[in-house]
This record gives C-alpha cells, sequence and structure tokens, in this order.
C-alpha cells in the first residue's frame, strides 16, 4: 500500500446549497481521475468530515471533467444567514477534503 | 444570422467590482453584457429596502454604472441583461431612462419583465391549492405564513428572449436565473426553439460558468493559484457562442486572470448537485456530458451538451424572519493566546447562563486554529501559537437575548483573561435572521409579462 495526497492529484471548489454543502474535486490528469473514481469513496468523504458533516453523503462521477462531486448533507449549521458558522457557505471544505490522504495499490 | 456573439459576464454578484461591467465594455469586443446581482439573500434585503421606500428595491448600484457605460453601449449596440432589478424592476428602469435623458440619449428600449414576484399572491396560491410545500422537509408553506419576506419565482431565459424581440436594448428583470440572462442572447440570436434541448443545455452551461464572474477566469481558483497572473487586474470571463451550441470562454486581452481547463471545470462544479439533473425553468442540462478542450491563449471550448425537456415547475424561493443573531469577536497574543480565548468563551457562557438568556444556539470558533476545518486543524502547540482570535456568535428568536449577549462582549477586556485587544466598532447589535423556504410551483399558476419603456 502506497500513500498518496489527495492535493498533490487534484483540486477543487465547494459551496452551499442550503444547509447542505457540495464539494467538486478535480484531477490534474487522467491517471489521477482513476485513483479518485476508485478510492475516493462517499464513506471515506464522511468519515474524513466526522463532526462535520452530520448528514449522508452523495458521490457522482463526471470522467469527462475528471471530477467527482460530493454533497454533504446537514453540513453548514442550518446554511444562509441562519448559521452560525465563519464559513457559513463552506467555502473552505475543498481545501478541506484536499487534507486527505489516499491508499492506493 | 450571425456566425457568433461575445457574452460578456459583468458582475458576480452584489458588491462584485464596481469597474469589472466598465472593462468588459471598453476593453474589447463584446455584443452582450450580463449582470447577476441576486444571491438568495439579496431579494430579502431589497423588499426590505422597498418597503421602507416604493422606489427602492432594485441593485441601485445600476443607475451609477449606467451613467459609464451607455453612451458606449448604444454606439456599439452592446445589449445590456441583468437581473439587478430586484423587487422593483419597474423603478430600476425608471432610474436608468433617467440616466439616459440626462445624457441626451435617444432611441433607447428598457423592457422590465414582470411576474416573478408572488409576495402579495400567496393567499390566492395557497386557495387555489397550491401549499408551496418546502423541497426539504415536505411542511406547507401555511406555518410561516405570517413570517415572510419575499417571494420570487425563478423565471428562465424565454422571457428576456421576447423582450429582445421587441428590440430592448436593456433587459431589467427580477428573479431570473443566472443561467437564463446568459442562455437568452443565444436563443435570441441564433432562432434556438423551446425543444432544442441540447442546444439550451449548452447556454445554460455557459450560464453557469458566467454567473459567478472572475470565479470561472482566475478568482478563487485552488489549483494553482500563486500562478495566476496579475489577478489585481482581472478580466472577468466571456463567452463566445456559435450557433450549434459550442461555447469558447475567454477574456479580454492584456487583461489578468486566467481561463483555463482547470479554472473552468472549478467553476463547473461550482454549487452543483446531482449533475445529470441541473434544472433551470429553461431545460434539463446534464453536467456528465460538457466537454472542455483547453485551446491555450486563455481559450477553452465547450461542446457536445447534452440536455433534456423542462419540467412544469418554477423553483420559488420565499425568505422569512426566524428570529436573531449577533457575532463577536476578540483577540487573544502569546502566551497561551489559545488557552486565554478558550478561557474567556467560559466566562462569557458562564455569564449569559447565569443571566437566564435564551439561546437556540451558541457557537464558538477560533480565527486562526479550527474556524474552518474544525476537527481536521492539525493540533497546534497551545503555549507556541502568536494569536488568536476567539469568536462567538448566538441565535435566538428573543431579540433582548441576542441585545444582552452583544452588552456582555467589552467587558471581557477588564474582567477576563489578559493581553486581548481587537474590539473596536461598539457593541455588535443583533440582525435579523432570514430563513430560506424552497418550493415548487406548477408554470401554469404564473405568467410573466414583458413592458418596454422608451426614450
Amino acid at each position: 500500500m502506497k500513500k498518496i495526497k489527495l492535493i498533490d492529484i487534484a483540486h477543487g471548489r465547494s459551496g452551499d446549497k442550503g444547509d447542505a454543502a457540495n464539494i467538486g474535486i478535480i484531477a490534474y490528469d487522467f491517471d489521477g481521475y482513476k485513483i479518485l473514481e476508485k478510492c475516493l469513496t462517499a464513506d471515506l468523504v464522511k468519515k474524513h468530515f466526522d463532526g462535520i458533516c452530520l448528514g449522508k453523503v452523495e458521490r457522482f462521477e463526471l470522467p469527462n471533467l475528471r471530477a467527482l462531486n460530493f454533497v454533504l448533507h446537514n453540513t453548514l449549521g442550518g446554511g444562509g444567514t441562519v448559521s452560525l458558522k465563519l464559513d457559513a457557505q463552506g467555502k473552505t471544505l475543498a481545501a478541506a477534503l484536499l487534507r486527505m490522504e489516499l491508499e492506493i495499490e | 444570422m450571425k456566425e457568433k456573439i461575445r457574452i460578456a459576464s459583468g458582475q458576480g454578484f452584489w458588491g462584485d467590482l464596481i469597474d469589472a461591467p466598465y472593462n468588459q465594455v471598453f476593453r474589447g469586443e463584446i455584443d452582450y453584457l450580463v449582470m447577476d446581482y441576486l444571491a438568495e439573500v439579496t431579494m430579502s434585503i431589497l423588499q426590505k429596502q422597498k418597503n421602507k421606500n416604493p422606489e427602492f428595491g432594485y441593485a441601485r448600484d445600476i443607475p451609477e454604472l449606467m451613467k459609464r457605460i451607455l453612451p458606449e453601449c448604444k454606439k456599439r449596440n452592446i445589449k445590456i441583461i441583468t437581473n439587478g432589478g430586484g423587487v422593483n424592476p419597474i423603478s430600476c428602469a425608471n432610474a436608468v431612462l433617467d440616466i439616459a435623458k440626462k445624457l441626451n440619449i435617444n432611441n433607447l428600449k428598457v423592457a422590465v419583465i414582470l411576474g416573478d414576484d408572488i409576495l402579495n399572491r400567496i393567499e390566492e396560491i395557497i386557495s387555489s391549492g397550491c401549499y408551496l410545500n418546502n423541497m426539504e422537509t415536505n411542511e406547507p408553506i401555511t406555518i410561516i405564513k405570517d413570517k415572510i419576506l419575499s417571494a420570487n419565482v425563478y423565471f428562465g431565459a424565454f422571457p428576456i428572449v421576447e423582450a429582445l424581440k421587441q428590440g430592448a436594448d436593456i433587459v431589467i428583470t427580477g428573479r431570473t436565473t443566472d443561467t437564463g440572462l446568459t442562455l437568452a442572447p443565444m436563443i435570441y440570436e441564433f432562432g434556438w426553439n423551446k425543444t432544442n434541448y441540447d442546444l439550451l443545455a449548452a447556454g445554460t452551461v455557459a450560464g453557469h460558468i458566467l454567473e459567478c464572474g472572475a470565479q470561472a477566469s482566475g478568482g478563487n481558483f485552488l489549483g494553482d493559484w500563486k500562478s495566476v497572473p496579475n489577478m489585481a487586474d482581472i478580466g472577468f470571463p466571456i463567452a463566445e457562442a456559435y450557433p450549434n451550441g459550442e461555447v469558447i470562454i475567454t477574456k479580454h486581452e492584456n487583461t489578468g486572470g486566467r481561463v483555463s481547463f482547470e479554472t473552468v471545470s472549478e467553476q463547473l462544479l461550482y454549487e452543483i448537485g446531482d449533475p445529470k439533473n441541473y434544472i433551470t425553468p429553461d431545460c434539463i442540462a446534464d453536467f456528465t456530458s460538457i466537454k472542455l478542450e483547453d485551446l491555450g491563449n486563455d481559450r477553452v471550448r465547450v461542446y457536445d451538451v447534452k440536455g433534456f425537456p423542462e419540467t412544469e415547475f418554477y423553483k420559488v424561493s420565499c425568505s422569512y424572519s426566524d428570529g436573531f443573531s449577533a457575532s463577536a469577536t476578540l483577540t487573544y497574543s502569546w502566551p497561551e493566546a489559545l488557552t486565554k480565548a478558550k478561557s474567556a468563551d467560559e466566562i462569557l457562557r458562564k455569564r449569559l447562563e447565569n443571566l437566564n438568556l435564551q439561546f437556540e444556539e451558541i457557537r464558538t470558533e477560533f480565527v486562526g486554529y479550527n474556524a474552518c476545518h474544525g476537527p481536521l486543524a492539525k493540533q497546534l502547540d497551545e503555549n507556541d501559537i502568536n494569536e488568536i482570535t476567539l469568536r462567538i456568535a448566538v441565535r435566538s428568536k428573543d431579540y433582548y437575548s441576542v441585545e444582552r449577549f452583544g452588552k456582555e462582549i467589552a467587558p471581557l477586556i477588564l474582567t477576563g483573561p489578559p493581553s486581548v485587544t481587537g474590539f473596536a466598532g461598539g457593541r455588535p447589535k443583533p440582525s435579523e435572521v432570514v430563513a430560506y423556504w424552497p418550493a415548487l410551483i406548477p408554470k401554469k399558476l404564473v405568467q410573466h409579462q414583458v413592458k418596454i419603456f422608451e426614450v
């Protein structure tokens, strides 16, 4: 098993949809996308955001863009102007996901 | 038919770079200037402004901007499309016409799209059997009916197309989808019809890329952001659209920023849910079908987009008043900055408890430590951190509790842990919490109108 840092193979962007956040993660090349597709599961993302994402995590694939989109439900403290979070719109969550290390074969 | 049109994004939100639309007009060739001013929170702010003054309720940056760009736009036949009409597009149009008169501009047609504002129709809509159930909780809107601040239907591109067909030079709408602003000129110029779903989806995708301004051309770019040139003079994105639905995303020459596969793909992933079902009033776009080709020189080709028929519903966005909130910050310095901030938080919470104040939530964050990434933040040596900003926020249905919270912050300076600073600007004031109520309404219950005003 080899460990790689997600930040070395991908970039991304995050934002809000009500109380849910979405995180788009984009590989720098197609080999990187193959790793994302295989290893970056919704379960892993849910575990990574333990204590932040209080709902389910959905994963969607966009191979043409070398990207995965994650929707993290119940994550932004109510969303909009209800949320008391400094990052009420989840703008920094893409960077938070890039902290992850992936185990690859 | 034109062989191509250039559609320029001038604003990504109300409060974006003031000079961006000016630069789009003056620093290169464009055919259309589109400006998105409306976020969900904006509608409730505009409604409050209109309640105070019936002439207000639109993005009041627009008349100022028109003074600077209208003569040039008229001369070069650049058409302007914006949703900055907010909850009062007619007043916005009147303000623009006043500017035109002062500048001695003649033969100017300003179109206004009406019908999206359903604030005064809620009772009637409910009595017709549509309960505007919350899309997330499925509760009927009756439970918040008395607290509604604004209620607007999201129109798509076709009302704007009607206005363009009537010869409008400027189209001012209320709540129109951000994507509709960009799609409309393509439909109008290339004669696309309502069932050309692939073409409508292609224009919708272009609209999604343009709707956040420079976020597609190098701003807020999480890739190799340090290599993005000259962000001080960042060029806003331009969609060069072709009749077959192909679009090249670019920006004016000699501007800063970058348009690349990476910057455009980040924007495509922004605020989307299921990428196969990107639903607008005009069509459903399949974002998984989108192909991008980086042509170099800040040009990215977007092609092969697939679309599907629109649904029978419009989305409705209601905002309602849901209590009060306030936040405050204090900054603690080395030594033991984090320990001091944590201690101050405990002292404050104890005082709030002793005062028997009522809060739905009290949230503490340590800025410089874990405010953004929470439990993912790396453990730091608490003794070695230079400074920590304590940020505390509260929310309550009770105005008094939130107001009293604001009075308990400054006293911490003289009655709490040492080496504290950063309390300026007076006591934090309670601000109204505006909550959202997303719902669907059958399209047949809503009619848009196009009105043309001329000088």
